[in-house]
């Protein structure tokens, strides 16, 4: 009985964040609505059970990647977006435009009942669980993931580095 | 075990640890004035009540009825969340933290920690994750900071919030990879567990079983990170009077100030009792007498622990000067996280070639 309730809950945050990102003029607002869409699906993960995932999302996604984001928003003084007379038009026939192709993708969806139930704790999240796949089936690519993260951080600092 | 005794349970503990930790923050500001002033050869607090004791009081009064303005060129709802995100996530982080085993009052058996259930057998457990709940909430804590300097429209204000979040996020990574240690040789995140592991166990059957024997190298990299990442003398610039007015909490006057006051303090109080959990045992040391002071002496010997870790915290400020900048960022970057992850190395391997 709780469990529908909290993900309706939990999903609303995350959609209506999710929509506030695109409707906001300011960038730090969008920013901090895609912190509340991290923080939400942080807290659909718990709800799966699985809780590694979760203080993972919350930790790297929330907690650092959109630190960055805010920290380059902020140093680079990002003013606010202006409402042109192009933008008034992309709007007016965009967002019809989207709502039906939601609509038709749902209508889709449902008609060939392609969803399923997901128990809670049916796949177990603890961090063993989450460890031993890691180091043992998946090592390979665990290990590439760490030299093409290496690859984009060499590549960083080569484009931000001043010329000599 | 029924619902309902759980929420009462819970509920009342909730509100003896808010009590506790802000009469806490607020002494811990008055032994902090104590002790800087006696190590600058000068009283400190000495007027309001007994040894300045109703000073924190004064203060707290000071701080209710002050005029409270918001300036006109802030972004107002950023302006009002900072410092409410920044206490807040302060005061959560401390739910997760085990101060004692298990308590029995009037038949009814509970861990002394928020988060804590008691099974049918009488086992006490805490959440699989706590450790790292504790690290994202650290993380969340960021935003407070820099929405506050961002918010507040002024260049004083935007350099030192972004020097705050730049060192915070910094000195976040040195933080969690010394506390990687600890885990690899625990195995768990739950930090109940480690503490009972450290009960448990003794190395050469002399010393107590705390990580700390092992782990020194990380316990002195956890403190350095946690120094710089509650803002405190030597690292913090991010507040320096002399050179950012008063950096990121420039704008803010009465209730909001002292909501970011109470979040610098209760960090700090977050940060000891991690470190009193992770490297020093928690709350072992002996126990005696009838039950009630049996379940009542490990809080007692917590204390001691958290009490150290505060005074070392005011010890510091009162003796070294602050870094520079970039002599923080570099201690950071390039000392204190190859230190960490050297650590990691030598107790993987250890911990490997033994078993």
């Amino acid at each position: 009985m709780l469990h529908p309730i909290l993900f309706f809950l939990f999903a609303a945050l995350c959609v209506g964040g999710a929509i506030n990102l695109l409707v906001q003029k300011h960038p730090i607002n969008s920013a901090l609505s895609l912190i509340v869409v991290m923080a939400s699906l942080a807290l659909i993960y718990l709800l799966l059970g699985a809780e590694f995932v979760a203080a993972v999302q919350v930790i790297v996604y929330a907690g650092a990647i959109m630190v960055l984001f805010v920290f380059v928003i902020m140093l680079l003084n990002a003013g606010a977006e202006e409402r042109t007379a192009g933008s008034r038009i992309a709007a007016v026939l965009g967002i019809p435009a989207l709502a039906v192709a939601i609509g038709l993708g749902l209508y889709v969806t449902l008609q060939h009942g392609i969803t399923g139930d997901v128990a809670l704790g049916s796949t177990p999240g603890y961090p063993h669980a989450v460890a031993r796949p890691l180091f043992r089936e998946f090592l390979l690519p665990f290990e590439v993931t760490s030299v093409l993260i290496l690859i984009a951080i060499m590549g960083a600092v080569v484009l931000a580095k001043r010329s000599e | 075990m029924s619902i309902t005794a759980f929420i009462i349970a819970a509920v009342i503990k909730i509100v003896i640890t808010i009590v506790v930790l802000l009469t806490a923050v607020a002494y811990s500001v008055w032994l902090e004035r104590k002790v800087v002033g006696r190590m600058q050869n000068r009283w400190g607090p000495t007027r309001v009540g007994p040894f300045g004791l109703l000073q924190p009081l004064a203060d707290g009064i000071k701080f209710i009825l002050k005029e409270d303005l918001t300036p006109p060129h802030v972004s107002r709802g950023l302006y009002i969340l900072a410092p409410m995100l920044a206490v807040s996530m302060a005061l959560t982080s401390i739910a997760i933290i085990p101060i004692g085993p298990n308590i029995t009052i009037g038949g009814y058996t509970t861990p002394i920690q928020i988060t804590g259930v008691t099974n049918a057998q009488g086992q006490s457990t805490d959440i699989g994750i706590g450790l790292l709940i504790i690290l994202g909430i650290t993380s969340i804590g960021v935003y407070g900071i820099a929405l506050a300097g961002w918010s507040s429209n002024n260049k004083y204000s935007l350099l030192g919030a972004l020097r705050a979040s730049a060192q915070m996020v910094s000195y976040e990574l040195a933080l969690g990879l010394s506390l990687v240690g600890v885990l690899i040789l625990a195995g768990t995140f739950s930090l109940r567990e480690i503490v009972q592991q450290q009960q448990t166990q003794s190395w050469f059957g002399i010393l107590p079983g705390w990580y700390i024997f092992p782990q020194f190298i990380a316990f002195f990299i956890y403190l350095m990170a946690a120094f710089a990442e509650t803002n405190r003398i030597p690292f913090d610039l991010p507040e320096a009077e002399t050179e950012l007015v008063a950096g990121y909490h420039t704008e803010y006057s009465a209730m909001k100030f002292a909501m970011f006051f109470m979040a610098e303090y209760a960090n700090m109080v977050t940060v000891g009792c991690l470190a009193s959990v992770l490297f020093l045992g928690g709350w072992s040391g002996p126990v005696f007498g009838p039950p009630i002071v049996q379940s009542l002496l490990p809080v007692l010997w917590f204390g001691l622990r958290l009490f150290f870790f505060i005074f070392l915290y005011i010890w510091i400020r009162g003796t070294l000067p602050r870094f520079r900048y970039d002599q923080l960022m570099a201690f950071g970057w390039k000392f204190l996280l190859p230190l960490a992850i050297a650590n990691i190395v030598i107790t993987g391997l250890v911990v490997a070639l033994r078993a």
